[in-house]
């Protein structure tokens, strides 16, 4: 029944590692704005539609 | 004729001859703009948003100081040989097109290397390389696509403040914690008698014991400080019995587990923690675009533009201006410190300072005041004193703004806490007592108990729930309050003041009346010519009302400085201005702004501005005058006496030629008489008034621009909802007494448990979350009704 043992510290590590990446996370002001990246993350499409079309006119 | 509207700013255009790929644009600068998108294929740009309207300003000159090696390093948050880094504050930035275009600027210039948007705190993050081009070059740049950055004496001075991110830290930590906890303790709940889950039992008591030391030594740490200072000033505040109850259970729960009693309490200890600082967590609600503690320096240039003793012109920063210097203010800069006009004409709009909009018109050789906006041209002054010295910002050397005013203020949650806990120290002790001669055995026990059951986390969830729900409603309806304590501060309030210019009267408009003979129609053609040439304020004012304009060709015409214009038109000669001037030998009314007409030297009449007060406000006057003392306090002469005497209830107060300290020595007065006083005020004059005040509301035409230091800036679109937040003030107030009813019930039942020594752990661990989960329901939906009344 030890196995228990191996489970607890399992289990445990992984619950300190996701915390150190909260606290890293925050650290990093990760937290700070969390508006723009939403709507950034929407622009990506439109920024590759347009370089196609940049690169279509030049060929 | 259909109207057509600018493909950049979506604006109605005048005429449509400007015209670029097909599509109208109201002035060349919008087609500017659309070029260079155009062709940096950016175009897409008005594909995201509808009108982003970003309309270019004149900039010419305005950031030659951005020369000055000693002030771009100062502005600059990094910088390494060849990349230099800067955060400029951008106000317009408002849709995703602002956000697309300003982060794809490298595609205009390819010495940006990357740019970064922080759209909440409407600032942009440039890194560029400093040998290829300059700070000067970018921020000309975003000048010339209509987003130009704000720069302020504030940037130069402040270093950046390290973000306080303690509280997340902490949130963090306890939550962590919890969890796990919640998670050991569940075999402990069930009781479930299995041989290896009672064999192991210690191993998971350890290891809940090892999780909450970092809630108790880390996250619980304000609350020991707060309890320690509380008693330090002989002070029951809130925290006391908070920290009393999580030592307490702290020491009992490892008691239990060392001597191997029991399974002790860690699971409601890291809970309690948890939940009081989400509580604490959700009060703070920030604006990160705005600001509660400026002053004038976030107003102020950096530098202006100084005459040497060679007529030559240099940037110099504002510390560095002396008596005596000579410095050149260029149209729409604004004046740094007191002096003498030396030349050009005048036009200074004070309306920062005042709250008036209308231009003053100075000549040279009259003093002019720190504060103006020059309106039209160039103009040369000499200094008469430095900056921290001038009329304006003397100001805040007062002892309001230099002192750390110690809070007074007890919320009412510190209120009931005193009484809160020398109730739950009494029934702790007489239970103890009790129990000493029934079953000396259990003493411990119990007196232990009551205290971990009766530790007030719902009292101290019930406030900060209700009044964070409401400071974010609030913020919706555009009253953005600095914190949630200025709520309660609110409610007890009894004395209103108002400032009258720009708070009372709005700011851009004005009511222009003609009195005198009536004008036929050819005289007021003539008069509208004249007006149309002219690039005086007022005139130009007066030529916005006329309509249909018949062109006439003009004779002969001139304009005298600071009296008026004269002119003949067609054989007509018309002369317009002062009354001085315009029908000589008479003297004019000092307390009115008007405009007056002779035509043919025969004097026919005046055409007079007016403010015009805001719509309402005689609805919120007669509304708050059955509950508060109301004084309108204004820096004007008397000249609107008799008409507020006329508009506003009886018992108003009215108070003429206020200097800015006077206010504030006004405030200070009524508080010394034991007033609570609320001062709603807009310009740098109401700073001192605002920072005296209990509560001090900005009005603001628009928040993105300028404030004074408040503890509320209020959308002057809602200025009539003031009552109404008042009113909301006082039932934030009932909420949290109800609260505190319905936190104290469950503490009953929570008691009846550790007085009969009954208490096992499941039964605080449940009874503390549900006491706390109801309060916060509670207060969310009670909050939330009560906030679909506001408009």
């Amino acid at each position: 029944m030890s196995v228990i043992y191996l489970l607890l510290t399992l289990s445990i590590l992984v619950a300190i590692v996701f915390f150190i990446a909260f606290i890293f996370s925050v650290k990093k002001g990760q937290y700070d704005d969390v508006y723009t990246p939403s709507v950034r993350m929407l622009f990506d499409d439109e920024l590759v539609k347009e370089n196609k079309k940049s690169t279509n006119i030049k060929n | 004729m259909s109207n057509v509207w600018c493909y950049h700013c979506g604006n109605v255009c005048d005429d449509k001859s400007i015209v670029a790929q097909e599509n109208f644009f109201c002035c060349n600068g919008c087609k500017t703009v659309f070029e260079l998108f155009s062709e940096n294929d950016l175009t897409c740009y008005y594909d995201l948003d509808q009108n982003p309207e970003a309309i270019p300003e004149e900039i010419q000159g305005k950031y030659d100081f951005l020369d000055t090696q000693k002030i771009v390093l100062k502005l600059l948050e990094f910088d390494d040989n060849n990349t230099q880094v800067v955060s400029l504050y951008i106000p317009h930035i408002h849709c995703s097109s602002c956000i697309w275009v300003l982060e794809n600027l490298q595609k205009l210039q390819k010495n940006i290397i990357t740019s970064q948007v922080d759209f909440p705190k409407k600032t942009i993050r440039i890194t560029y390389n400093s040998a290829a081009t300059s700070l000067k070059e970018v921020v000309l740049l975003l000048s010339a696509i209509g987003y130009e950055p704000y720069i302020s004496l504030e940037d130069y001075q402040v270093r950046k403040k390290p973000v306080d991110r303690t509280l997340i830290y902490q949130l963090g930590v306890a939550g962590f914690a919890f969890g796990n906890v919640m998670f050991l303790s569940f075999p402990e709940y069930f009781e479930v008698n299995e041989f290896w889950l009672n064999q192991y039992k210690p191993v998971f008591r350890w290891l809940m014991l090892f999780f909450s030391l970092p809630v108790v030594l880390y996250s619980a740490r304000a609350y020991y400080v707060s309890a320690y200072k509380g008693l330090k000033s002989k002070f029951l505040n809130i925290d006391v019995p908070i920290a009393l109850g999580v030592s307490v259970l702290f020491i009992r729960s490892v008691v239990e587990v060392v001597f191997n009693l029991g399974s002790g309490f860690f699971d409601s200890l890291t809970g309690l923690v948890f939940f009081l600082l989400i509580g604490k967590f959700f009060q703070q609600k920030t604006y990160r675009f705005l600001s509660f503690e400026r002053d004038f320096k976030s107003y102020f240039p950096i530098a202006v533009t100084r005459l040497t003793s060679e007529k030559k012109e240099e940037s110099t920063q504002i510390y560095d201006i002396k008596k005596g210097d000579r410095l050149l203010i260029r149209n729409q800069e604004l004046i740094p410190v007191d002096g003498i006009l030396i030349a050009g004409k005048a036009y200074i709009d004070y309306s920062f300072v005042t709250g008036e909009s209308l231009a003053v018109e100075k000549k040279s050789g009259d003093k002019i005041f720190a504060g103006g906006k020059q309106l039209h041209g160039i103009i040369e002054m000499e200094v008469l004193k430095s900056v921290s010295q001038s009329y304006l910002t003397q100001l805040w050397s007062n002892d309001v703004f230099t002192k750390e005013v110690a809070s007074k203020f007890k919320t009412l949650t510190d209120k009931i806490s005193k009484r809160f806990t020398i109730f739950v120290l009494t029934i702790a002790s007489v239970t103890a007592l009790f129990w000493l001669f029934y079953d000396a055995s259990k003493t411990l026990n119990v007196f232990t108990a009551v205290l971990i059951i009766a530790c007030p986390c719902a009292i101290a969830l019930a406030a900060p729930f209700t009044l964070g729900n409401l400071l974010r409603i609030l913020g919706k309806k555009k009253m953005y309050l600095k914190n949630a304590a200025v709520l309660e501060k609110m409610a007890a309030i009894d004395t209103v003041i108002f400032d009258k210019t720009g708070t009372l009267t709005a700011t851009k408009e004005h009511k222009i009346r003609y009195e005198g003979e009536v004008l036929d129609s050819y005289e007021k053609q003539v008069l509208q010519n004249v007006v149309r040439v002219s690039n005086h304020p007022l005139s130009r004012m007066l030529y916005q009302t006329f309509s249909n304009l018949q062109k006439t060709p003009i004779d002969s015409y001139e304009e005298v400085l600071g009296k008026g214009i004269k002119a003949i038109v067609n054989g007509v000669a018309i002369k317009l201005g002062a009354l001085s001037f315009v029908d000589a030998g008479k003297e004019s009314n000092s307390l009115e702004t008007a405009i007056h007409v002779s035509i043919n030297g025969k004097y026919k009449g005046k055409y007079l501005f007016k403010n015009t007060y805001r719509p309402y406000m005689k609805t919120l006057f007669e509304t708050l005058n059955p509950v508060y003392q109301l004084v309108v306090l204004s820096g004007d002469n008397e000249g609107e006496k008799s008409f507020l005497q006329k508009q506003l209830p009886n018992k108003t107060q009215l108070l003429f030629n206020q200097k800015p300290e006077d206010k504030l020595e006004y405030i200070k007065t009524l508080q010394n008489q034991g007033k609570k006083v609320m001062m709603i005020g807009d310009g740098l004059n109401d700073a001192g008034a605002l920072a005296q005040s209990d509560v001090g509301i900005a009005l603001s035409e628009n928040i993105n621009v300028f404030s004074p230091a408040c503890d509320a800036i209020l959308d002057a679109t809602k200025f009539r909802e003031i009552a109404r937040y008042l009113t909301l003030s006082k039932q934030s107030i009932q909420v949290i007494k109800y609260s505190f009813v319905l936190s104290l019930m469950y503490n009953v039942i929570g008691l009846y448990f550790a007085i009969t020594g009954q208490l096992e752990p499941v039964i605080a661990a449940i009874l503390m979350p549900l006491s706390s989960i109801t309060i916060v329901v509670f207060t969310t939906i009670v909050t939330n009704s009560i906030g679909k009344k506001i408009k």
